[in-house]
Parts: structure tokens; C-alpha cells; sequence
């Protein structure tokens, strides 16, 4: 057991030093120095509080996505609409504001109200993707990207149709929400302690709910054996849904900070890419609740501190995204290459 | 195409598959290949046919020369082809299609025409009526066959190897097919028939071989002797262990005019009254409806007519959910496919087993079942154990281990495959304590020693048709084998009451 993890943890370190080693290599291949890339990508995420304040705003959202992740993975399946999920958050919290703008009610409850409202959303999005998978047959993958799409649409039409901005509608988004609807920020910086407090409140939850619940067990059951579990008298589809509905809540939370802490307003891209992102942390930590935290804040750091490179070394800043993805294909590469290994000794 | 097999050896890990298997098969024979479940007939087919390769010192000659055949493309060169038990065929592509796969004559595009005109030529010959162009989704599981049997052909098989050919198909087809096998002998074709039907085998063939636990225990030619030939397959009767029955007059489990249907097979109705604490096994060969027959105990199989009661409660058409409710558990063959959860510790098991309330684990609760469990059903393993890494002896007995207490019905499929006599004395030791305790059981079994051993009485299963139940005391493996094998059935109105 103790040999399984210690291997585990070596060949896991081996695959971070060939991640970095293969895109040392690209960035040679770019006539660009790894060592000035990887410096600026440090001093980029940490190297000074308002930076680091702005890895935080993206690791919110991120660590939200991938403990709703963490979720269905544990049931078993792909939930690849989480994208859409976001974006739906973003539209159920703005849609609540919309209802709120003259309103005369704390606007504390406002907040909490609209925070509620986008998670209702996403989890009903979430629940599209399970109902296509319990009652169509349709697989998850394949609901959940059409569900995306439609996500993308349905935001579109908003921000140039009903929701459209006085004068002319524009790509910049919806007209802003008045200030007092915005999560109070550290001053001078873009964090909102209360979305982090959401965020890690999330993992936690996650986390027990895993660990230390029925629920989460039945969860596992479901998930690594479908038939066995339904043999074992579990309820197996109604678990599957259960699944999406939670893991659509928390990334609905994820698309209401982003407008209630970040934009202020329902902008087009509002869900910037962290469902996919998330789906990659969730596979690099391998499903294990516990790691979480520090990988989706190191993803958080790579994406912030890559936003100087075009700048400083005229490198494109989708690096990040580069690093990330073949950090992620080579641990589970290196896991395939573990077992191999395991299996023979 | 002349075959020899010479000291035909093959382990899959510890089990020694084949022994030392020799048999001569001349040109334009047709060649029976007898033997019950695991016998090793499969194993001598998929070495022919190069799907798996036997172990070294193993020798397979073909007209006088030594051959290696690593792959079943390899197979086909040199002349070898095997129709199987299911077809191997690509039911959403066309007929056409479907039978140009496989033959690489070069170049990137196949040639239709040439390859209509083939196929149209071999379906006149034997007389099969297909359109090319149709799709293969659409033809009958004979037809299909039929298809592949051209194509094997076409391909060049001088050896044609059919697997169990005979099951799912109709007795048109089956003439049909017996028809066209004949005729092939006379182009020096030679064919090997696996089955288990008696009465196929003898007759189509020429000569029988019949192989017992990876031997090849006697060969046969025309007259057959079937009792003879029932004795090769399944061994001589060992004497049996003290019986106990346990027997109440209460009745469990009613089925009445029960009927199924899968793709394959149709069960017609079926009566069975079950008294508590009996316990019925099921006997046939693999695929004969007794898979079927147990889930629908189970409630995982809906009938398609009549009704199932238990205890006097209907429960047909109600869920497997409902049926444990009600006190119905199914532990199913495959441990880890379907009965346990790989990746899950023996404790989550059990305490998944419970139909736990509330909201957090109780740990200590599940180390203490778990502790508690594991001794009393001797599994070798801790309470963290992953049942992955368990032996299948002691998977099963975590299986066991996992029934709900009380219980009123316990359907067990192959519940000792593969394990020791020590574990299986063990298992049926926990049963019997169920009967006594009033529950009633349907097992499945191919090993006829332990239905005759440890049913009350035992129901033949036969192409989805179902014997009336016969007491146990009074048969014998010779009877069960002819009823298994097809023969000694009455002639129509298969169901019993």
C-alpha cells in the first residue's frame, strides 16, 4: 500500500520534470529561454500582491468547478457541460439583479439571492445533461457539449437582445449592475473574500461529502460499478442525477461570482474556459478531493503569470495553457507507465 | 485439408486448459468436438483458429507440414476458419461489405463488382438467398451465419471450425445448414463441428471426439452410442455426500405460466412452486436460458407473461429493488463485473450491504461488521482489503458475506466456479444454515456433482425449454446429461406443471 503511493508519488514527480522538460524544449524550439519564461511566469503570479490577489480571482471560479467535478468524476461520469453550467450561473445571478436594480432590499440578501439564483441555474442545466443520459440515452459527453453551445447562444442573445445595453448592444456585455450588487473587494484589490470563503466552503463540503457520507459512498459504489451498485440496492440513475445536480450548483456559484465579483455585468465568454480547466485539475489530482486546493491555485498562477509574456518576451500567452496540458498528459501518462511498472514487478 | 493436432498443451495461468491433446482429422471429414462447459473445446478451437497460441512443444500440422498460427488472419492463410458462437460480423455495414472484409487483395479500393459477382456465385451454389446490398442488422442470426460461411469460404478456409453453430437458429435453418455442411467434404473440405447437442452431432459427423477437463477422453465413428457418449462427457458418477434436505410445505416462490424472451431464446411457459428452504438447481449448458430464468427470479428479467409471487405477494413486473425489499437476493456470476465493486473497500461493502440511513458514516459501526464478517465467513483479507485484490474464493465468500439477513429467497449463479473443494464445502455449508433458517434457493451450475449433491430437485434447461423438476434423489449425471444434450425430451408441449 505505502509502496503503491510512494511510487506513485515518484513517478508523478517525474512526470511534473518531463512536463516541464517538453516545453523547455518548445520554447528552445521558439528561439525563447525557458529559464526567463518560467522566471516571468513566477514573478507574474506571486510576485507582488495585486498579482497574487489576481490568481486568486482566478482560482476561485477554478477550485469551484473542480470540486463539482470531483463529483460526478466519483459517479462515474463526464460531465463536459460544466462549461455551460457557468455560463448559466452567470445568467441566473444576472437575471436575479435584473429583478433587484430598483429594489430597497439589503442589498446584502440581494447578493445571496442572486448567489442562489445562478446555482439554481446550473444545477438545472446540470440536470438537461443527466436527464439526456438517464432517459435518452444520450451520453453525458455528448448532452453536455450541445448544452455548451446552446450556453454560449442563449448568453449571446441575451446580452444583444432583451438584456441589450441602452443605445447599442455591444460584445463588451450588459449594461454594468449598480456597485452596492458587487461582493465586497480587499481595497485596492479585485479579490472578494467572500467569493474565496465560497470557494473553499465548496472543497470542503466536497470533500466530506466523499469522505465521510453515505451519500458519497453510494456516490463511489455508482461510479466504479454501475450494475453492482444497483445489485448492492442502490438507486443508481437517481444518484447519477443527484450527481449533476450538485456539481451543476457549485459551478452555477462559479458563473454567479464571476458576475457578481468580477464583471459586474453578464459578458459573453463569462465562463472563460474554467469548466475544460477544471476538468484538467480534476484529472491531474486523480479524483482525490484533498488535492484540490493547491493544484487548482498552481493552474490558477500559471494562467496569471502568463499574461506578461506577450509583453516582456513577445511569447504568446497561451503557454500556460500548453503547460497545463502536457502536465496533465504526462502524469497520465507516466500513471499508465506506473502500472505497467507495478504490474510486472 | 488434413489436421493433426499433436500434444496440444495450453495454460491460462495456474489452470491447465488443454492436456495433451492429439487428434487426427483427414480431409473431407466431418469431425464433432463433444465436451460440457470447460472442457477445453474452445480453447482447442481458438488454438486452431489463432486467436491465442498454445504453449510450446505444442504441434499443429496441416496436409503433413508443421505450422505456427499466431493470429486468425494468419489462420485463414493457411486455410483455417472459424464461424463463432455469435457471429463476428458488423450488423450496421451491408452484406457486401461485410463479406469483402477480411480479404486484402491490395490497392485502396475494393472491388465491388468482382466481389458481387463472387458472392452471388457461392449464395447459388448453396443455395442462400441474400441481397448484397441489404444490411446485416437486418438478416436472422442463420442468415448471418450463412453470410459468414461464405465469406470463410471465399477466403480461401479448406478447414471451417463451428462453434455451437446450432444455438439461436431455427430448424429450417438448421436443415439448411447441415445441407450445405455436407456438401463441403466432397471439395476436400474438412469440418469441425463443436457442440453439445448430441443429436446434431450424431447426426452430422463423421467421427466425435470428446474432451473432459482438457483431455481428450474417446473418440467415436457411426453407430454413436449415446449413453456411451454422455459417460465420456461428463465422468463417471462419484458417490454422492449424506443429503439434507430441508423441506417445508410453505411455498416461497410461484411462478405460474411464466414466459421469457431475449434476443436468442424464448422460454414458454413455466410453472414452479418453491417451498421454503428448498433449494432447486438449475442445469444446462451455458446460454440455454437458465442465465435468464434466474434474473427474472430476480426481477431483473420482466416476463413477458404470467406471474411471479412471493410469499403469496405479486411482485411480477415490479423491480429488482422491490424484490429485495421483499427479501429476493441475486449474487451473479460474474463477482467483479457485476457483484462487487472493484476500487471499494470489503468494509464499504458491507456497509453498502446494510441499506445505511442517515447522513455520515459511522466508521467504527463499519470497522466492527466489517471485523465481524470477514471471521465469521473466513475471508482471507482485512476490513480495508480492496475486493480487486481478494482470491475468487474469497470474493465469493465476501459475496455471501453481503446477503441480507433475514431472507426469504437466494438466487446464486455459479456460486462455486472456480474454487477449491474447501471453499465450496464452506459456501454450501452458509447455504444449507439459510435453509435451515427458512430461506429457499435457486443455484446454476454446470458442475451436475454438486446440482445432484445439493438440490432438492433440479429443472433441465435446453434451448429455452424447460424440464418439469426431478427430484434429485432419484436421477443421475447419465440422465441429466442426455436431457442436457437434447435428448429424452417430449416430443411437444414443452411447458410442466
Amino acid at each position: 500500500m505505502l509502496k503503491g503511493r510512494l511510487s506513485g508519488f515518484v513517478f508523478q514527480l517525474l512526470a511534473f520534470v518531463l512536463a516541464l522538460v517538453f516545453v523547455s524544449l518548445i520554447l528552445i524550439a521558439a528561439k525563447a529561454s525557458p529559464m526567463e519564461a518560467y522566471k516571468n511566469m513566477i514573478t507574474g503570479s506571486v510576485g507582488s500582491m495585486r498579482k497574487f490577489a489576481e490568481v486568486l480571482v482566478t482560482f476561485v471560479p477554478l477550485l469551484l468547478v473542480t470540486a463539482g467535478l470531483l463529483i460526478t468524476f466519483s459517479a462515474g461520469l463526464w460531465n463536459i457541460g460544466v462549461e455551460g453550467q457557468i455560463v448559466l450561473g452567470a445568467i441566473g445571478t444576472a437575471w436575479v439583479f435584473r429583478q433587484f436594480v430598483d429594489s430597497t432590499l439589503p442589498a446584502g440578501l440581494i447578493i445571496t439571492l442572486a448567489i442562489l439564483g445562478g446555482m439554481a441555474f446550473g444545477a438545472l442545466w446540470a440536470s438537461f445533461a443527466g436527464a439526456l443520459k438517464t432517459f435518452g440515452g444520450v451520453n453525458e459527453i455528448f448532452g453536455g457539449l450541445g448544452l455548451n453551445f446552446v450556453s454560449t447562444a442563449l448568453t449571446l442573445y441575451l446580452i444583444f437582445g432583451p438584456w441589450k445595453r441602452e443605445g447599442v448592444a455591444s460584445m463588451s456585455g450588459t449594461e454594468p449592475f449598480p456597485d452596492h450588487f458587487s461582493l465586497p473587494q480587499l481595497p485596492d484589490l479585485r479579490i472578494s473574500l467572500w467569493a474565496l470563503g465560497i470557494a473553499l466552503v465548496g472543497v470542503v463540503i466536497v470533500y466530506f461529502i466523499l469522505q465521510g457520507t453515505y451519500f458519497g459512498l453510494k456516490l463511489k459504489a455508482v461510479g466504479k460499478n454501475f450494475r453492482a451498485a444497483y445489485l448492492l440496492g442502490i438507486p443508481t440513475w437517481q444518484y447519477s442525477m443527484y450527481s449533476f445536480l450538485i456539481c451543476g450548483a457549485l459551478a452555477g456559484a462559479a458563473g454567479a461570482i464571476q458576475v457578481a465579483a468580477v464583471y459586474h455585468r453578464l459578458i459573453p465568454s463569462i465562463s472563460s474556459g474554467y469548466g475544460y480547466l477544471g476538468l484538467m485539475v480534476a484529472m491531474l489530482i486523480n479524483y482525490q478531493a484533498i488535492w484540490a486546493i493547491p493544484v487548482a491555485l498552481f493552474f490558477a498562477a500559471l494562467n496569471i503569470g502568463s499574461i506578461q509574456l506577450p509583453i516582456v518576451m513577445k511569447l504568446d500567452s497561451s503557454l500556460a495553457g500548453v503547460l497545463q496540458g502536457v502536465l496533465v498528459l504526462f502524469v497520465l501518462l507516466m500513471e499508465g507507465v506506473r502500472q505497467k511498472f507495478v504490474k510486472k514487478a | 485439408m488434413n489436421v493433426e493436432l499433436k500434444n496440444i498443451h495450453k495454460h491460462f495461468g495456474k489452470v491447465h486448459a488443454n492436456k495433451g491433446i492429439n487428434l487426427n482429422i483427414p480431409s473431407g471429414t466431418i469431425q464433432g468436438i463433444l465436451g460440457e462447459n470447460g472442457a477445453g473445446k474452445s480453447t482447442l478451437m481458438k488454438i486452431l483458429s489463432g486467436f491465442i497460441q498454445a504453449d510450446s512443444g505444442s504441434e499443429i500440422i496441416l496436409d503433413g507440414k508443421s505450422v505456427t498460427i499466431d493470429s486468425p488472419a494468419d489462420a485463414i492463410h493457411h486455410g483455417v476458419g472459424m464461424l463463432h458462437q455469435d457471429p463476428l460480423d458488423f450488423p450496421p455495414m451491408k452484406v457486401l461489405d461485410n463479406f469483402i472484409l477480411g480479404r486484402f487483395t491490395g490497392g485502396l479500393f475494393p472491388n465491388r463488382k468482382e466481389a458481387t459477382q463472387d458472392f452471388n456465385l457461392l449464395a447459388k451454389e448453396f443455395d442462400f438467398s441474400f441481397d448484397p446490398e441489404s444490411y446485416v442488422d437486418s438478416l436472422t442470426v442463420g442468415e448471418r451465419q450463412q453470410l459468414e460461411i461464405m465469406r470463410l469460404l471465399w477466403l480461401g478456409a479448406r478447414v471451417l471450425i463451428l462453434d455451437e453453430p446450432t444455438t439461436g437458429i431455427s430448424a429450417s435453418q438448421k436443415s439448411k445448414l447441415f445441407s450445405t455442411l455436407k456438401k463441403l467434404p466432397e471439395q476436400a473440405m474438412t469440418i469441425i463441428f463443436v457442440s453439445h447437442k448430441l443429436e446434431d452431432v450424431e447426426s452430422l459427423c463423421d467421427q466425435v471426439a470428446v474432451l473432459q477437463a482438457g483431455e481428450l477422453v474417446g473418440e467415436m465413428k457411426p453407430p454413436f452410442n449415446t449413453s456411451k457418449l454422455v459417460e465420456m462427457m461428463f465422468g463417471k458418477v462419484v458417490t454422492l455426500g449424506e443429503r439434507q434436505p430441508v423441506l417445508t410445505n410453505e411455498t416461497m416462490l410461484e411462478l405460474k405460466n411464466v414466459s421469457l424472451e431475449d434476443v436468442r431464446l424464448k422460454i414458454k411457459n413455466v410453472d414452479l412452486n418453491l417451498c421454503a428452504g428448498e433449494v432447486i438447481g438449475l442445469a444446462g449448458m451455458e446460454g440455454s436460458g437458465q442465465g435468464m430464468f434466474i434474473r427474472a427470479c430476480a426481477g431483473l428479467v420482466r416476463p413477458v407473461g404470467g406471474r411471479v409471487k412471493l410469499k403469496g405477494q405479486d411482485l411480477t413486473g415490479k423491480s429488482y429493488h422491490a424484490y429485495k425489499n421483499a427479501g429476493v437476493n441475486f449474487l451473479p456470476a460474474a463477482r467483479l463485473e457485476e457483484g462487487l465493486v472493484p476500487g471499494l473497500s470489503l468494509t464499504d461493502h458491507f456497509v453498502l450491504a446494510e441499506q445505511p440511513k442517515g447522513i455520515f458514516i459511522d466508521r467504527v459501526a463499519g470497522q466492527k461488521l466489517a471485523e465481524d464478517r470477514i471471521k465469521s465467513f473466513n475471508i482471507r483479507g482485512t476490513p480495508l482489503s480492496m475486493v480487486e485484490s481478494l482470491s475468487g474464493g474469497n470474493q465469493q465468500r465476501a459475496e455471501l458475506a453481503l446477503l441480507q439477513d433475514p431472507l426469504s429467497l437466494v438466487l446464486l449463479e455459479h456460486p462455486t466456479r472456480g474454487l477449491d473443494i474447501e471453499s465450496v464445502i464452506y459456501i454450501w455449508s452458509k447455504l444449507k444454515e439459510r435453509c435451515r433458517q427458512g430461506a429457499s434457493i435457486i443455484f446454476i451450475s454446470s458442475d451436475l456433482e454438486e446440482i445432484l449433491q445439493y438440490s432438492d430437485r433440479v429443472l433441465v434447461f435446453f434451448s429455452g425449454k424447460v424440464s418439469p423438476p426431478i427430484d434429485a434423489a432419484t436421477t443421475s449425471v447419465e440422465q441429466l446429461g442426455q436431457l442436457i444434450g437434447g435428448k429424452g425430451w417430449p416430443e411437444k408441449g414443452g411447458s410442466h406443471a
